[in-house]
């Protein structure tokens, strides 16, 4: 079967990197083909077409050309441009953390709609307001979920009895949470509050609607974000750069 | 490509291989212009060897704005003509010529090296926003144009300014951001378009 030389997808602009002269390569997610790359040519120029349309964070129409080696963008056409996520510092890093854990995690050319539409919802969502906090927890133990990373979370991993509503042990080599009994000789865990545990059920199993009215006080939120971070770094086997800069504009706005 | 070393002279093999570390340049362009020079008159190739090493060794940081310069103090700092109440921050230094080109700023510079860009691990601390600051301390400077990419991380870069910038009570502009001359309107995305709005003048 030949393939047709040129096709047209929806898709969001995870990642880009400079080419050359002028041109970009532009990392997409997209609905039905996964994550794609492609060279998008001259966008770098005041006067390219596309660029607008290619920027970060952005949900196009692009039309695509198949090349040798990578793909050429041919054009592009925005539907959602995410205008507030693009004018506001914070929901910015939101979102490009958001879209690194997508870019870093995936692998080229593997469909899954599912996560494409977690995606798009966790931007909107961004752009809704809210607790922003939440919203990245529910969409880390969502998207781990989509790439077959779920934790363990109702039984303990280890001698699989059901999970008491108590206090526990997150251990991201055993992939979940232990009970305390097989919690306490482990090296590497971290604390889990009773509180804790049961909020990471609910986002794992609940709908975004129920947990976006949840109020979490300023410790729980840090405990459930060290939490996922670890477990993060523990996969990806290396920091999440963007969780950087999200510390940076969190310890500023503390001082102010 | 591999150069055969036994076929031909160890000194073209060895520029072939500098030349082509290059960016843009591949092995084929790197042969091509290793024959010229080794077929062109001593003089230019001298020419090019020895600006070459003073790019590095005579060139340095201005210790003021961070633009390239010969000394301690770029020509634009030294010129005592310009406006040192004015400073226009910029990404790189080839953005000072791009705006020196039009030449209707008269004001000085700041070179950040750089935007704040999450997903690649550059964060303020990794550009000279620091030294803008210092700059700031004195009191002196009455406004500061904000003329970073109008990218993703120039306006992240932008916004991070303003909200260090703004309680100090010094002005902060930002370049407008609008129709490129020479552009349709029916080709400007959504974001241009909502900018060049919200950003129109009377005329």
């Amino acid at each position: 079967m030949t393939r047709p030389r040129s096709y047209q997808t929806e898709a969001i602009i995870i990642k880009k990197t400079k080419l050359g002269e002028a041109d970009r390569i532009l990392t997409l997610y997209t609905p039905h083909l996964g994550k794609i790359q492609a060279v998008a040519k001259g966008v770098r120029r005041p006067r390219s077409k596309l660029s607008g349309h290619l920027e970060l964070l952005t949900h196009s129409l692009v039309s695509l050309a198949r090349g040798r080696n990578l793909d050429t963008v041919t054009g592009s056409h925005t539907i959602n441009s995410f205008l507030p996520l693009k004018s506001d510092l914070e929901l910015a890093a939101y979102a490009l953390y958001v879209t690194e854990l997508v870019s870093q995690f995936t692998a080229d050319h593997i469909e899954n709609y599912p996560l494409f539409q977690l995606l798009f919802d966790t931007l909107q969502r961004l752009e809704q307001g809210g607790d922003n906090e939440l919203l990245l927890r529910y969409f880390e133990l969502n998207f781990l979920k989509e790439i077959g990373y779920r934790p363990q979370l109702q039984q303990c991993p280890s001698c699989r009895a059901p999970l008491k509503p108590v206090a526990g042990w997150f251990c991201p080599s055993a992939g979940g949470v232990l009970c305390g009994d097989c919690g306490d000789n482990r090296p590497l865990r971290y604390h889990v509050s009773a509180g804790g545990l049961k909020v990471l059920q609910l986002l794992q199993d609940g709908e975004y609607m129920t947990i976006s009215r949840l109020k979490i006080n300023r410790e729980l939120s840090a405990e459930l974000e060290g939490i996922m971070r670890d477990y993060i770094r523990y996969l990806l086997e290396r920091e999440v750069k963007s969780a950087a800069w999200l510390d940076t504009l969190k310890s500023a706005s503390m001082t102010i | 490509m591999d150069i055969n070393p036994a076929t031909t002279s160890s000194s073209v093999s060895r520029l072939i291989e500098e030349l082509s570390k290059l960016p843009g340049i591949g092995p084929k362009s790197a042969q091509r212009l290793t024959y010229y020079l080794l077929r062109a008159h001593d003089e230019q190739a001298q020419a090019l060897a020895e600006a070459v090493l003073s790019l590095k060794q005579q060139t340095q940081l201005c210790s003021t704005c961070f633009n390239i310069a010969d000394s301690d103090t770029c020509l634009v700092c030294r010129n005592s003509s310009r406006d040192r109440n004015l400073i226009c921050v910029v990404e790189q230094p080839q953005d000072i010529l791009a705006l020196e080109r039009v030449g209707s700023y008269k004001g000085l510079y700041h070179v950040l090296h750089g935007a704040i860009s999450p997903t690649e691990g550059v964060g303020s601390d990794d550009i000279r926003i620091k030294e803008v600051m210092e700059r700031l301390a004195d009191g002196h400077v009455e406004e500061v144009i904000i003329a970073t990419n109008a990218t993703l991380e120039g306006e992240q870069t932008s916004m991070y300014l303003k909200r260090l910038i703004a309680p100090l009570g010094v002005k902060v502009t930002r370049l407008a951001r609008g129709l490129p001359f020479g552009t349709e309107l029916e080709y400007a995305d959504d974001v241009t378009l909502a900018r060049a709005l919200e950003g129109r003048g009377e005329f």
